[in-house]
């Protein structure tokens, strides 16, 4: 405020700027406490086996575990990150994508004749190739699912697409059920992935692991580079702020929704993949906790951003772990569920999300 | 036809329809009363329709914070599980350690008298269970308050898996010495339903009194729906429905509103869970999964959200496609054109098919809500903007819910705008 502003404007002024300040204090505290509430876990239990065993290589090993399958999670949440950022809509049906895409996967292991004795160079080869088929598979499902039960409705009252993509979940689901029947089907051990690795002092990285943990990586390059480089990335991001702005430049919108569902489904893909050769069992039900989990972790991160899908699902498989091997695996939907509801309560926009233009 | 005619025409059939409504209701709940006389006591058809009843219930119960209030509650199975886990704990032999293997018992008779366990009457378990899911109902509902309709899906969505969750594992949960739940293995049996004047009833001899029951309590939730919508309170869940800023505009206190939304259609899932437990005289943490709280919602898509007799109507549909069609009638289908599975496998497939096809193709239900007075006034606000008049909820809607005298009209007033 300059000089010549009159006393009560200046009043006035400052008093916007104490509750602008005040503001920016809740939001921190609001991050603070997010972020204890993500942390206390973790940090519990590393202080508790420092005092009660001394060593480290227990919370260590649940890290390793914690973050493998968060890696899966994170794959699976940046497509709920994706599509909520760009149409606002939770995709329910997203985790059974995945389910299909692990299944797809399983049954090409089959077709390839893939097993466990095959040499390396075979070995790595059928697995990317069955990456390609399961990740064209489950995008060509994403975009079937939006073009069928999204599009038409993209004017309707916000809950109308909320059922619908409940009921593509279930129409999933009864197709992985009757594909592979009601109960968990065993996957050949291609990888062998309990094998040990790498031994880092009492903390044991399995192939299963590294598996998990590499595999993400180039496939997120990919993304970060088509979000962020390419002119269909750009019309994503273009969309994602503001469809109507981005129709007036000329940016077929339909066709973003739809390369939008295409990426996401792909990537729900490769998770299958890697959950199946990480797991070695797949069941027709899976996609619907992983689905919750992965939302969870999408949440966690602050949906509509990417590095947040990736950083809620590492933190959401490190809970996840832990609860499996501390609280017990029973509980550990209990545990992630809380922690969906405590985020949301206490953060609605996540780690990383945009304040103001998701919830509350 | 000029709005003014429309008008009248609308004034006229409203109270026509007032005039001839009260008689065939009559007839209907006569006719209620009577059908399981048509039937063998043990009829599996009077089985069938008394769980529809009890599905009614939920039905009625999830239209109040759906429907009306417009709040996307997708956990409703926390409120069954709760009802019914109150009939398994204070009336059954459940806890057989309380009072040193005495029991307790209160305003119960015959063989469960005086048993191990706690031993209520079932208008006392029902009002225990209408307290407990109140208040779970409106604590699930706290945490929704600031958030939009996919958050609050997603939030209940997450509270009724984790209350059935806690069921599955409650075996391994002790509060002073008592286990929480049976888990899978399921509370069994439970007490049959005794009521003050009329006795004991005995489900290997006769049905009938459970299903009458059960119809009691269908009237009973019908009337609350019916009354509560035309009240202060339903105008406000509705107006929150509608638009919640404009709603707090003007001056409805919003959390209160929402939370007695949540805990009155909560107790509703209360009362048929007691109900329910008592009448299958087992509570088992597999009947909690999460594919019934959109079994119930399926419901309400299909009568049409926010309607009290689409919600009727869709709940002994789908109840009866559930009990009866699937498992009993369509079962060998798919074998029969060279398939191999069962109907009752890909049950909840159908379901969300219903739900998908509802969705696209009719998304105001089989019997679309119609507001007497609300939709005069949008009528009137009709004239003033008319685009408004291109809101698929409310007016494709009228076209079967208002009978044959006022649909033409309906018609060519949106024809010719």
């Amino acid at each position: 405020m300059s000089a010549v502003a009159t006393p009560a404007l200046d009043d006035e002024a400052g008093a916007l700027e104490r509750v602008g300040l005040r503001l920016r204090v809740i939001d921190r505290l609001r991050n603070y406490s997010l972020l204890a509430v993500l942390l206390a876990l973790p940090v519990y239990y590393t202080v508790h086996d420092l005092v009660v065993t001394g060593s480290l290589s227990r919370i260590g090993n649940n890290l390793v575990d914690g973050l493998s399958n968060g890696a899966i999670w994170a794959l699976i949440a940046l497509g709920y990150t994706l599509v909520y950022g760009i149409i606002e809509l939770i995709n329910f049906a997203h985790g059974d994508v995945s389910m299909i895409g692990a299944f797809t996967a399983v049954g090409f292991f089959g077709t390839l004749g893939l097993s466990a004795g095959m040499g390396v160079v075979g070995l790595v080869l059928g697995i990317l190739l069955t990456l390609v088929v399961a990740s064209l598979a489950t995008g060509a499902l994403g975009v079937l699912i939006e073009r069928v039960a999204y599009r038409p409705l993209r004017n309707a009252p916000r809950f109308a697409p909320v059922l619908t993509a409940v009921g593509m979940s279930f129409i999933l689901q009864n197709v992985g059920l009757l594909w592979l029947g009601p109960t968990p089907v065993s996957v050949p051990d291609l990888i062998g992935s309990a094998t040990p690795l790498i031994h880092l002092g009492g903390v044991v990285i399995s192939r299963g692991d590294t598996l998990a943990l590499l595999l993400p990586i180039p496939l997120l390059l990919a993304l970060s580079y088509f979000v962020e480089r390419t002119r269909l990335g750009r019309a994503m991001r273009a969309s994602a702020q503001n469809p109507e702005a981005a129709r007036l430049m000329g940016i077929n919108v339909d066709s973003t929704i739809m390369v939008t569902f295409l990426i996401g489904g792909a990537l729900a893909g490769a998770g299958g993949l890697i959950y199946a050769l990480y797991q070695t069992t797949v069941w027709y039900f899976q996609g619907f906790t992983t689905g919750l989990i992965a939302f969870t972790a999408a949440i966690v991160g602050g949906i509509g951003s990417l590095k947040g899908a990736v950083v809620g699902g590492l933190l959401i498989g490190v809970i996840q772990a832990l609860s499996d091997n501390r609280i017990g695996s029973d509980w550990t939907v209990v545990v992630v569920f809380a922690y969906l509801i405590a985020v949301i309560v206490l953060k609605p926009d996540g780690l990383f999300g945009e304040r103001g233009r998701n919830a509350g | 036809m000029s709005a003014t005619a429309t008008f009248a025409g609308r004034a006229l059939g409203l109270s026509r329809r007032r005039t001839v409504r009260r008689p065939a209701l009559a007839g209907l709940l006569a006719v209620a009363i009577l059908f399981p006389l048509f039937f063998q006591p043990l009829s599996s058809v009077t089985d069938n329709v008394t769980t529809a009843l009890a599905y009614v219930v939920m039905a009625l119960g999830l239209n109040i914070v759906v429907g009306f209030a417009g709040l996307l509650d997708l956990g409703y199975v926390a409120f069954f599980a709760l009802g019914a886990y109150c009939t398994g704990w204070f009336a059954s032999g459940f806890y057989a350690q309380v009072d040193h293997g005495h029991g307790i018992s209160l305003g119960v008779s015959g063989l469960v008298a005086g048993q191990p366990g706690i031993h209520l009457t079932f208008l006392l378990v029902v009002v225990i269970a209408v307290a407990v899911t109140a208040i779970a109902g409106a604590v699930i509902g706290l945490p929704t308050l600031r958030l939009r309709g996919d958050y609050i899906a997603i939030v209940t969505l997450a509270f009724g898996e984790i209350i059935s969750r806690i069921a599955i594992n409650g075996t391994d949960v002790h509060i002073f010495g008592y286990q929480l739940t049976n888990g899978r293995q399921g509370i069994t049996p439970v007490d049959p339903i005794s009521l003050p004047g009329v006795g004991t009833f005995d489900s290997t001899l006769t049905l009938r009194p459970y299903y009458w029951l059960a119809l009691a309590l269908v009237v009973i939730a019908l009337a609350v729906n019916v009354r509560v919508r035309e009240s202060r309170l339903g105008r406000a869940w509705i107006a929150i429905r509608e638009d919640e800023d404009v709603a707090e505009s003007m001056g409805i206190p919003l959390v209160r509103t929402k939370l007695t939304a949540y805990a009155c259609g909560a107790a509703f899932g209360g009362v048929a869970g007691a109900f329910l437990g008592s009448y299958l005289s087992a509570v088992n943490a597999d009947q909690f999964q999460i594919s019934f709280s959109i079994l119930i919602f399926a419901m309400l898509v299909l009568g049409g959200l926010g309607s009290v007799s689409g919600a009727v109507l869709g709940a002994i549909v789908l109840s009866l496609i559930n009990t009866r069609l699937i498992p009993d009638i369509l079962l060998n289908l798919p074998s029969k054109v060279g398939l191999n599975f069962d109907m009752s496998q890909i049950a909840f497939g159908i379901f969300g098919f219903l739900l998908l096809i509802m969705m696209l193709l009719r998304p105001q239900g089989l019997l679309p809500e119609r507001r007497h007075r609300l939709a005069l006034e949008r009528a009137r606000a009709l004239r003033a903007d008319p685009r408004a008049a291109s809101d698929p909820r409310e007016h494709a809607g009228g076209v079967l819910a208002e009978g044959p005298e006022r649909a033409p009209g309906e018609l060519h007033e949106r024809e010719v705008r």
